[in-house]
């Protein structure tokens, strides 16, 4: 359908679309990638009055070594984080949720600092950026802010950043861990039924510690941390299965046309286990 | 088959497709591309229940907004509010209730029209539907067909005081004495569930009135631009011979444009009336609502058989979901599927029932295969279950029933008489393509070994019924058209030839097989042929394109105005050779005299002479061409063996589509190219029925799966690459020796895919898997059979 009439306001400095986002009050919208966003406007299903396009502030652009982390551009593409050297060295996770969003199309006009923001619960990226303990650093009127990655997913399509505000970028501690992301989903354009993003430090055949970020089991992305406890000391696949047994543990699975709350909270227990053996290695 | 057909000519070669070229590079003429000058764009206003009646509409504040030139209510429309026509009452009793094109005083489905707003443009449409003041009372969905038919039931259709819209039977032998011999009485119910044919380009309908004159042009985004033309008539009152109806490029059908839709008429009789072009296109939410769907029947199939594996009779039951309102062919859906569901097997007696119900859903209607994929997915999947149940090899109680090779022509219980095949030589391609013998042992390992990754193997051995249609069957039918197809050859001064085909293409590649067929009997290169389709204005005659007739019956009709054109160039070309007609020969289109090659006349020679005309014999007319209406003899029955290896985990309910081998027999290929790729869209299409499509409504008639995220279909990284080879048995009713593709790969494909689940976990005490067979649907059922959680 064809969105509602609606401005656009084209920014290259973060100081420029927090004006914009100021001008245009309460319905203005940023807009980078536009995957989420032009579907929700054609639908009409929002009607903002404003659209601030920060797809072309360099700050926001490129990932940089920081040292002890990388740091991602907000509006980096899926396709440019997932094929970044920077990304595949010390964050291989979510190059690898990344790669497992939507399609090459999709990968190339959509950014991975947009779907973070966007905090869809079936969204593969928010898991990763949990079990990675990323850090967001947020603009607003008042300033930059840091948030941390427990802090920053509050509710359905809902995070720390608020209306007035904007995500710069987000950075990730180096991980040289075991990682993988598995993604189950009915077809490979299709969201999630469940995600489980793992990262797993292994020593001598046994996890000493781990982290693991599940995908649409809850209003955001939450992470396992029974699992995480429990997985401590596991040297076997049947330790890991049996650790994985508690990956629905506090969850809070919906029901929607392709799964009910209980086979989801079945797939999370299954796919925990084979996601954590793929990152471990055992 | 006659010498012109032989190898050396472009027939049966894979040549790449003339269409490609412009489809590649973005050229393409679609009907949303069409802008006239003075255009209004409208916009409709779609009930969001499935039952309500309309307590106030008040379109008076659109008239207000910007842009809007005029708004409509079906009070404001008036006589303008034409009905949605259906072709086929297929009883005498049948229940066909008004279906005007915007609602009167009361909605029965999500997507019913109720108002329409134009405007000068689209924007100015869309954004003045909020303008118009409407109120609804919500009344009781129908959406259960069994509940539907009992008593107390909330109606559809107040005035026919029943959901019920018809009851077809068909009883042939005696069914109830087979049942009586039979010492295995097996009974199923199966679900064919509801499917959206999602074509990628959207309906789109733009109508002008070509002011100097009264002719309006329709341009509309359809399978069926003949009948269109005929039924805009019948429906507006317009004269027909000053409606011109074209189909440009069309983006896919799958039969969803095998249709008259009531945007059409609006479109039609609003240009009319206002004097100006009027466009409308559909968007994709409005498609999943609006465009009729396919499938959704309620199968209950009984089959009697010895123990040692005869198949004695069958009994099919069917309650078929109409929708809301009869569409052009709706109640007609079943019947196309009533004679397939024998098949391929011989017995003695079949008893068909089919019991058509109205609900408060979007109308059915064709869908590729229409009726056949239904028939073929229940009466293979009862095969498999009757072999499980008698201890028997699947593939062997085929082979024991089956119609063998020399039992050809075969008249089935259906009353059908197959005029050729060969099962045997198919299914031997497949098995030997499939390695069955090394997957079974694969299979039985993996039981063995407890893998929580089991493999089935799913087969189908099917045959179907295409290239619609006899005339004299279809008036039996109770249809009211006829199935006949026409074509026009006409040979320029300049020796290019025009190939005038009333056969409609949406991407089938029409214009290089008609062109393949005309050049392997005029011997003018491929290049050199125009073919010239979907325009009432240019080719006046046609019954278009669906039904996998376009070949079957459309390319006779181009052999025969082909050979009946080089008959009278051959006059001319004795007369200008000073021979007779008998003393020449025609090779590579060139007209020789016997014995001295010196003599000769090219086509393109003749076709200037007839243009001249100063030397035409006595009593021949100038210009040359030629043409031919033909009615087909009889259908024609394409058949072969699907074999599908499935992977289901076991702890996730997971399937994987491993491999899957089709040997088709689609009688003689025009283009195997075309062929394997009509193959592999048909199969794809089979397996998402299978796999991942069905339209899922709630209790209050709300289409749950109303958009593409939910709606799954699939893409080229969901399926592999499919495994195809041909047999060749070639048609004796049709002259080519073809017989039809289009549908094919849809109508087999289904069952192989939960035969093979289905084999992969019986052992597990599984029996059915429910379609679309979802990781979950899979996943439950396994636990079901091991007594363990719903």
């Amino acid at each position: 359908m064809i969105p509602v009439e609606f401005e656009y306001v084209k920014v290259t400095t973060i100081d420029q679309a927090i004006a914009a986002l100021k001008s245009g009050g309460e319905d203005a919208k940023i807009i980078s990638g536009g995957q989420s966003l032009l579907p929700v406007l054609r639908l009409r299903m929002a009607e903002p009055s404003v659209l601030v396009d920060c797809g072309g502030i360099d700050e926001m652009l490129g990932v940089r070594d920081d040292g002890g982390s990388i740091t991602i551009g907000a509006a980096t593409t899926h396709h440019g984080v997932m094929n970044n050297p920077l990304v595949q060295k010390h964050a291989l996770l979510l190059a690898q949720a990344t790669a497992t969003v939507a399609d090459p199309a999709i990968r190339h006009r959509g950014t991975t600092g947009g779907a973070l923001a966007h905090a869809d619960p079936a969204g593969d990226v928010p898991a990763a950026a949990l079990a990675l303990n990323a850090s967001f650093v947020i603009a607003g009127p008042s300033g930059r802010r840091t948030v941390d990655a427990k802090d920053f997913f509050l509710d359905y399509f809902t995070t720390a950043v608020g209306p007035d505000e904007i995500l710069v970028s987000f950075s990730i501690p180096k991980c040289d861990w075991g990682s993988h992301y598995s993604k189950f989903s009915r077809t490979a354009q299709a969201w999630a039924i469940v995600g489980v993003a793992a990262v797993v430090n292994v020593k001598g055949g046994v996890i000493k510690e781990a982290r693991i970020g599940l995908t649409n089991m809850a209003p955001t992305a939450v992470r396992a941390s029974t699992v995480e406890a429990a997985l401590v000391g596991a040297s076997s696949a049947a330790d890991i299965t049996a650790a994985a047994m508690h990956a629905a543990d506090g969850t809070r699975a919906t029901s929607d046309l392709h799964a009910k709350a209980d086979y989801r909270e079945h797939l999370a227990r299954v796919i925990t286990a084979r996601a954590v053996r793929a990152a471990a290695g055992i | 088959m006659t010498a012109a057909l032989d190898t050396g000519t472009a027939l049966g070669k894979p040549i790449r497709r003339k269409e490609d070229a412009h489809l590649l590079h973005g050229q393409t003429n679609w009907t949303d591309n069409i802008q006239l000058p003075g255009t209004v764009h409208m916009a409709i206003l779609r009930s969001p229940m499935a039952h309500a009646k309309i307590t106030k509409l008040d379109v008076s504040g659109a008239l207000k907004q910007t842009g809007v030139v005029a708004a409509y209510g079906a009070k404001e429309l008036g006589d303008l509010n034409g009905g949605v026509p259906c072709v086929w009452p297929v009883t005498d009793d049948i229940k066909m209730p008004a279906f005007p094109a915007l609602a009167i005083d009361k909605v029965r489905q999500v997507g019913d029209c109720v108002a329409v707003v134009l405007a000068t443009s689209a924007a100015a449409a869309v954004d003045a539907l909020d303008s118009i003041e409407v109120s609804y009372e919500q009344l009781p969905a129908v959406t259960d067909m069994e509940a539907a038919l009992k008593s107390g039931s909330a109606l559809v259709h107040d005035e026919i005081e029943t959901n019920a819209c018809y009851v077809y039977k068909m009883p042939c032998g005696d069914y109830a004495a087979s049942r009586a011999k039979a010492d295995v009485v097996l009974a199923r119910r199966f679900i064919n569930q509801r499917l959206i044919p999602t074509f990628m380009e959207p309906r789109s309908v733009v109508a002008a009135p070509m002011g100097m004159s009264d002719e309006i042009t329709i341009w509309s985004s359809t399978q069926i631009p003949h009948v269109l033309r005929v039924l805009l008539a019948l429906v507006t009152g317009i004269p027909e011979n000053n409606i011109r109806v074209v189909a440009p490029d069309v983006g896919g059908g799958f039969g969803g444009k095998l249709q008259m839709y009531r945007e059409e008429i609006l479109v039609t009789n609003l240009a009319k009336k206002l004097g100006r072009p009027v466009k409308w296109t559909e968007t994709r939410s409005e498609n999943m609502v609006a465009t009729h769907h396919g499938r959704d029947q309620i199968q209950d199939i009984e089959i009697a058989a010895t123990k040692d594996g005869k198949i004695l009779g069958l009994k099919v039951t069917l309650l078929a979901n109409m929708g809301a309102y009869l569409q052009i062919i709706t109640p007609g859906i079943p019947l196309l599927g009533m004679f397939m569901y024998p098949a391929i097997y011989k017995m003695d007696s079949y008893d068909f029932t089919c019991t058509g119900v109205f609900t408060n859903k979007t109308p059915t209607d064709a869908y590729r295969g229409a009726g056949r994929p239904e028939a073929t997915y229940v009466i293979e999947r009862i095969i498999d279950e009757l072999a499980a149940e008698i201890g028997m090899e699947p593939m062997e109680l085929r082979k024991k029933n089956w119609i063998t090779h020399d039992e050809f022509p075969f008249t089935t219980v259906a009353g059908l008489t197959y005029d050729t095949g060969n099962y045997e030589a198919a299914t031997e391609k497949a098995l030997a393509m499939f390695d069955y013998d090394g997957l079974r042992a694969e299979q039985a390992r993996r039981r063995a070994s407890g893998d929580p990754v089991q493999l089935g193997i799913g087969i189908s051995t099917y045959t179907e019924m295409c290239g619609l249609a006899p005339s004299r069957t279809l008036g039996a039918l109770k249809y009211v058209a006829g199935g006949w197809e026409h074509c026009t050859v006409r040979a320029l001064p300049t020796g290019k030839i025009e190939v005038v085909t009333g056969t409609s293409p949406h991407g089938q590649g029409h214009e290089t097989a008609w062109s393949q067929i005309a050049s392997s009997i005029l011997g003018v290169p491929v290049e050199d042929i125009e073919v010239i389709h979907s325009d009432t204005g240019r080719a006046p005659y046609g019954m278009d394109t669906y039904g996998s007739r376009s070949l079957a019956v459309g390319g006779q009709a181009i052999k025969a105005a082909s050979e009946r054109l080089v008959e009278k160039a051959r006059v001319i070309a004795a007369h200008q050779l000073e021979c007779s007609a008998s003393d020449l020969e025609f090779i590579n289109g060139t007209f020789q005299v016997k014995g001295d090659p010196s003599k000769s006349q090219a086509l393109g020679a003749v076709a200037f002479e007839a243009f001249t005309a100063h030397n035409l014999p006595a009593g021949v007319e100038p210009t040359l061409q030629a043409e031919a209406t033909i009615d087909p003899a009889d259908f024609s029955f394409p058949h072969g063996t699907h074999l599908a290896a499935m992977e289901v985990d076991t702890e996730t309910g997971q399937v994987k589509l491993r491999k899957y081998v089709c040997v088709d027999d689609v009688g003689m290929q025009v283009n195997p190219m075309i062929v394997e790729g009509q193959v592999h869209g048909g199969v794809a299409q089979g397996i998402a029925q299978a796999l991942f499509e069905g339209a899922e409504y709630d209790d209050d008639g709300n289409l749950l799966t109303a958009s593409l995220a939910d709606y799954l279909i699939p893409s080229a990284a969901d399926l592999p690459s499919f495994d195809t080879g041909t047999t060749v048995t070639p048609s004796t009713t049709h002259p080519l020796g073809t017989k039809g593709v289009g549908e094919a790969g849809t109508i087999a494909s289904t069952p192989a895919i939960i035969n093979g689940i289905v084999d992969a976990l019986r052992h597990l005490g599984v029996t059915d898997v429910a379609m679309p067979a979802s990781p979950q649907t899979v996943w439950r059922t396994i636990q079901a059979a091991k007594g363990g959680a719903k």
